[in-house]
């Protein structure tokens, strides 16, 4: 066959062309019906998965944060509150290269290196797609220098935020605590949902233990948004229920009152109010300004706080358990009357020094030629330590300690504060638990003055001595008087709670207070200078060791170092007929109680009692006091 | 033996020889005419919600359209056999303006594929999708079917030139086109099924060696197509939100206007490359068939008017421009479903945008010209 007749073949070229068209057509529809079984696949098949997907495609969630509730102090005065402030800010997941726009920002707005490294540290610990302050309250030049440029930067804003504000500053760090940004440690402790959008968190003090209560309850904006997340509208919305506010039982002005008072001494006082041991000052000196730790401190600024040898963020009236001292006698005392190893006319003979029965060690009294004879009253005035060795010989470890643990040494307090020290009650059980070692009588002697291993905070001492001026009402601490709804003005109080202790025998308590009593009004007194004719004051001095005097061996105050110093101590509560504060003072290195410790107190009570005075001229007897 | 086959499949007498009507002498196929502005308006009716409802760009779009028409009615009008006189200087000159535009891209340093005329811009791999079938048809017409070895390797020769220029402008979504348009011509003239399989063997045998010689960022596209999930915000981004348009459509869709992935602007390119997701997502698979469905008859009455060409050189040119328009839809609606890899495929006559519509209304103006100028009694 050659090509000419092929080329006329016209039938079998057309019957040839007709059978391929088939075979196309038949794969035309063979290709369409595979694209409409995927339809089928995605649309009805998968139909649930991909609308789920297309549902969180559109519909976002935006957490409405609520505002912090603020704190007052017992007279309103606002101690910690919510400040606007516009910083600059960046959310390094948005903004891809971090340090090339951190580099670019720099050659427009000032960043100082403290701004760059409170960055970079708080880079370390953020959560994702959080936005980071790069520099915080920018002048009003800037923002608008940022803002005409703002397209060069992504993922970098300036943002109202509301930072949280002290205005007394280091007067009140150690109660109010402060604030600070989340970190992954603090999510842990909190359900992330509901702090989705907020910023802080309370890191120590109230803020921190009544973090749940200022912070409220998250609100939610449902929106729809659109593939460049821009809100196209609001779906519903859930408003977030602001913070409580709080209103502590602690006045600012006798705060200042007390921590003025310590002039160079570092210490710690507390002011409770017998009536229902409210705390009306607690001072740990030094302090230190918490407003700087809202956004992060420096770490040079924390360094230089941390190897501060005064220790400014150590709380010394919560954590600082020192050995009591003669403060202790008050409970002794009350011990050995209420147990009846003494009464009020048992006498006993000081001779400057107590020995055991049969055994060679003289445990000295810290007056060399000793009180002579000697009743529970007389040991109290007068301090006297063999009085006490005596008793505290004659009753026992057991009945001792189980007796003081009314008064809950040993035990937290209950304030309502974290990080309370137990301090030391010691006893056979605690000294084989500690150290697996037996009891020694010798110990027992030493317990008796409040020396060896006993050790309390200046907060136990105080809410001990509210229920010696009470008549045995041990009330737990308490920082926060009410919570307060600002929208609705309503007030909640913080419930008190007391833990009495059985008192026996009335006589005995008053044996004690008149004892307290003449420890200032006689002239023996250990703190008869601080004798105040406005008012009648019942206390006791105390004095703790640091280090020990070998045996025989004179103790100079003048020749020892000030950080060698003994520690000075004083109780003591006001006015005793109708007791309204009861002070625990501890002045580190400041010697005798008597002499340092003591007129603290006074300060504190007279910066508290005497404008009550006043007042209470016009309206007698001494009504509720509302300032 | 020839001449019993020739009477027994010659044309029916039942079957009209030369059609009637105003249609017919306006050089119009009636039904595959239908089809067409079927298609279209349902096209504009996406279009208007795959533009966020912007009346303008439904207007341009329909602009275009009417000048698409315009094309398809001109070209009715020229007989095929002028259409074959003119093949290989058409194809000839689609390869010079191939050349110069490559030219001109390297001159101004990047992808080059138009060509400013001063009056208008042009395409000319637009041309070309049209001038290689008719090339290959005009070659393998004047010869025996089916073609031999020689003219096979000169038919490939042939496809080859025109797809190399266009895939090193680069337009890969056009190469394919044009070298299917070629092929579909050799296929259709009968090529032997071996030679077919084989090439299709080779081919396959040769992709592990292009993997091997692929640079890092090709084989990047390739893993996210078969993988789309792996790169969920950079390449594998349109074909998950696509899928997730599709799939949350359902049987019946959102609604016309409804859709969330495709009016909040999930959805990429919803007006051109992936307008066939909005179109699932608001009109659910039952808006889709539909919309398989016309493409199906139009295809299909493609076909019927190739097969009932009177010579070679219409038939072949006839069933390819047909068979490229189903690879449009194939390539495309397979790409929007995440079957096929990311090609820049247009939804012939839906997806907004003019140059391949004219081109593809030029094509369907070629197969009514090719029906409606039969003559009258076979010779």
């Amino acid at each position: 066959m050659n090509e000419e007749f092929q080329f006329k073949d016209y039938r079998r070229e057309s019957r040839l062309f007709n059978r391929r068209a088939l075979v196309a057509g038949i794969g035309v529809v063979l290709a369409l019906l595979t694209i409409f079984g995927r339809l089928l696949y995605l649309q009805v098949l998968r139909h649930d998965h991909f609308t789920t997907l297309a549902q969180d495609n559109r519909v976002k969630l935006i957490p409405l944060p609520p505002t912090r509730g603020l704190i007052y102090d017992r007279a309103g005065r606002l101690l910690a509150y919510n400040r606007p402030a516009f910083n600059l800010e960046i959310v390094p997941e948005k903004a891809g290269d971090v340090e090339g726009t951190l580099e670019r920002l720099a050659r427009l707005i000032e960043l100082r290196p403290t701004d760059i490294e409170r960055f970079q540290r708080l880079r370390k610990q953020h959560r994702r797609f959080e936005s980071i302050p790069i520099k915080l309250d920018i002048s009003d030049e800037e923002a608008a220098l940022f803002a005409v440029n703002q397209h060069q930067f992504p993922g970098v804003s300036i943002r109202a935020r509301l930072t949280r504000t002290y205005p007394l500053g280091a007067t009140l760090s150690h109660v109010l605590g402060y604030v600070g940004r989340i970190s992954i440690q603090d999510l842990k402790r909190i359900d992330p949902s509901n702090y989705a959008g907020t910023t802080y968190i309370g890191k120590i003090g109230v803020e921190r233990a009544y973090e749940e209560v200022l912070h409220g309850q998250v609100g939610f904006q449902q929106v729809e948004v659109n593939a460049l997340g821009k809100t196209v509208r609001v779906l519903n919305e859930t408003p977030p229920r602001p913070g409580k506010s709080l209103r502590l039982h602690l006045d600012s002005r006798l705060q200042k009152v007390a921590l003025e008072a310590f002039g160079d001494y570092t210490g710690a006082a507390v002011a409770l109010d017998p009536r229902n041991g409210g705390v009306l000052a607690l001072v740990s000196k030094p302090g230190f300004d918490p407003n700087p730790f809202v956004e992060g401190i420096s770490s040079r600024d924390y360094q230089a706080l941390r190897t501060n040898p005064d220790k400014p963020l150590f709380n010394r009236a919560l954590k600082g358990a020192y050995p009591p001292g003669s403060t202790i006698k008050p409970f002794m005392g009350l011990a050995g009357l209420e147990l009846g190893v003494i009464t009020p006319q048992t006498r006993r003979y000081c001779p400057g020094f107590f020995q055991l029965p049969g055994r060679e060690h003289k445990y000295r009294d810290w007056k060399k030629g000793g009180h002579g004879m000697t009743d529970l009253d007389k040991a109290i005035t007068q301090s006297c330590d063999v009085f006490f060795y005596q008793l505290a010989h004659e009753t026992g470890i057991d009945r001792l300690q189980q007796y003081l643990a009314q008064f809950r040494f040993g035990e937290r307090t209950g304030i309502d504060l974290l990080g309370e020290q137990r301090g030391i009650r010691p006893s056979r059980e605690w000294k084989r638990k500690r150290y697996n070692q037996v009891w020694f009588p010798g110990e027992t002697v030493i317990v008796g003055i409040g020396q060896g291993s006993f050790q309390a905070t200046p907060l136990q001492l105080a809410a001990a001595t509210v229920a010696i001026a009470n008549g045995g009402h041990y009330f737990e601490p308490r920082l926060v008087a009410e919570l307060i709804d600002e929208s609705t003005g309503k007030r909640t109080p913080v419930p008190t709670k007391d833990h009495p202790i059985p008192m026996i025998n009335e006589a005995d308590w008053q044996e004690i207070r008149k004892a307290m009593i003449h420890v200032i009004e006689d002239p023996h007194g250990t703190a008869r200078r601080i004798r105040s004719d406005r008012y009648r004051i019942a206390g006791k001095t105390g004095t703790a060791q640091v280090f020990s005097v070998a045996q025989d061996a004179e103790y100079n105050e003048e020749e020892v170092a000030r950080h060698m110093r003994d520690h000075a101590l004083f109780i003591a509560y006001a006015p005793v007929e109708d007791p309204r504060i009861a002070v625990a003072v501890i002045v580190e290195n400041g010697g005798h109680g008597g002499a340092t410790a003591a007129p603290i107190a006074k300060k504190i009570m007279d910066a508290w009692l005497l404008p009550l005075l006043e007042t209470s001229k016009n309206q007698p007897p001494m009504g509720e006091h509302s300032p | 033996m020839s001449h019993a086959t020739a009477s027994s499949s010659g044309l029916p007498p039942s079957e009209p020889a030369r059609p009637r009507g105003a249609l017919a002498r306006l050089h119009l196929d009636l039904p595959l005419l239908s089809g067409l502005l079927a298609l279209c308006a349902f096209g504009l009716v996406v279009l208007y919600s795959a533009s966020g409802q912007d009346l303008a760009q439904v207007e341009r779009q329909a602009m275009r359209l009417a000048i698409a028409f315009g094309v398809l009615f001109a070209l009715s009008q020229v007989h095929p056999h002028t259409l074959r006189r003119w093949s290989p200087w058409l194809y000839l000159a689609g390869i010079l303006m191939l050349a110069l535009v490559l030219v001109m891209g390297a001159v101004g340093k990047g992808a080059q594929r138009w060509l400013d005329l001063g009056f208008m811009r042009f395409q000319p791999s637009e041309l070309v999708k049209l001038a290689t079938p008719m090339m290959i048809a005009w070659y393998l017409s004047g010869r025996s079917l089916p073609p031999n070895w020689k003219q096979l390797l000169v038919s490939l020769a042939l496809i080859a030139l025109p797809v190399v220029l266009i895939a090193r402008q680069p337009d890969l979504g056009t190469a394919i086109l044009v070298a299917s348009s070629g092929l579909f011509v050799l296929f259709l003239a009968g090529m032997s099924w071996r030679l077919i399989f084989g090439l299709l063997l080779s081919a396959a045998a040769a992709a592990p060696v292009l993997w091997h010689f692929m640079r890092d960022y090709q084989r990047k596209r390739v893993l996210t197509f078969m993988n789309p999930e792996s790169d969920p915000l950079g390449a594998g981004y349109h074909i998950i939100q696509s899928k997730i348009a599709i799939g949350s459509g359902g049987l019946y869709g959102k609604g016309w206007l409804n859709g969330t992935q495709s009016q909040l602007e999930f959805l990429p390119e919803r007006h051109t490359d992936f307008i066939f997701a909005v179109l699932g997502e608001e009109f659910g698979l039952v808006g889709a068939g539909i919309l398989l469905l016309l493409y199906l008859f139009v295809i299909l009455r493609g076909l019927q008017i190739a097969s009932q060409a009177q010579d070679s050189y219409s038939r072949l040119l006839a069933g390819a421009l047909v068979l490229v328009f189903f690879v449009y839809l194939f390539v495309n609606t397979g790409m929007v479903s995440g079957l096929l890899p990311v090609v820049g495929v247009p939804l012939p006559l839906v997806s907004y945008g003019g140059t391949s519509l004219v081109t593809l209304m030029a094509g369907f103006g070629m197969l009514m010209s090719i029906h409606t100028h039969r003559k009258l009694l076979p010779k």
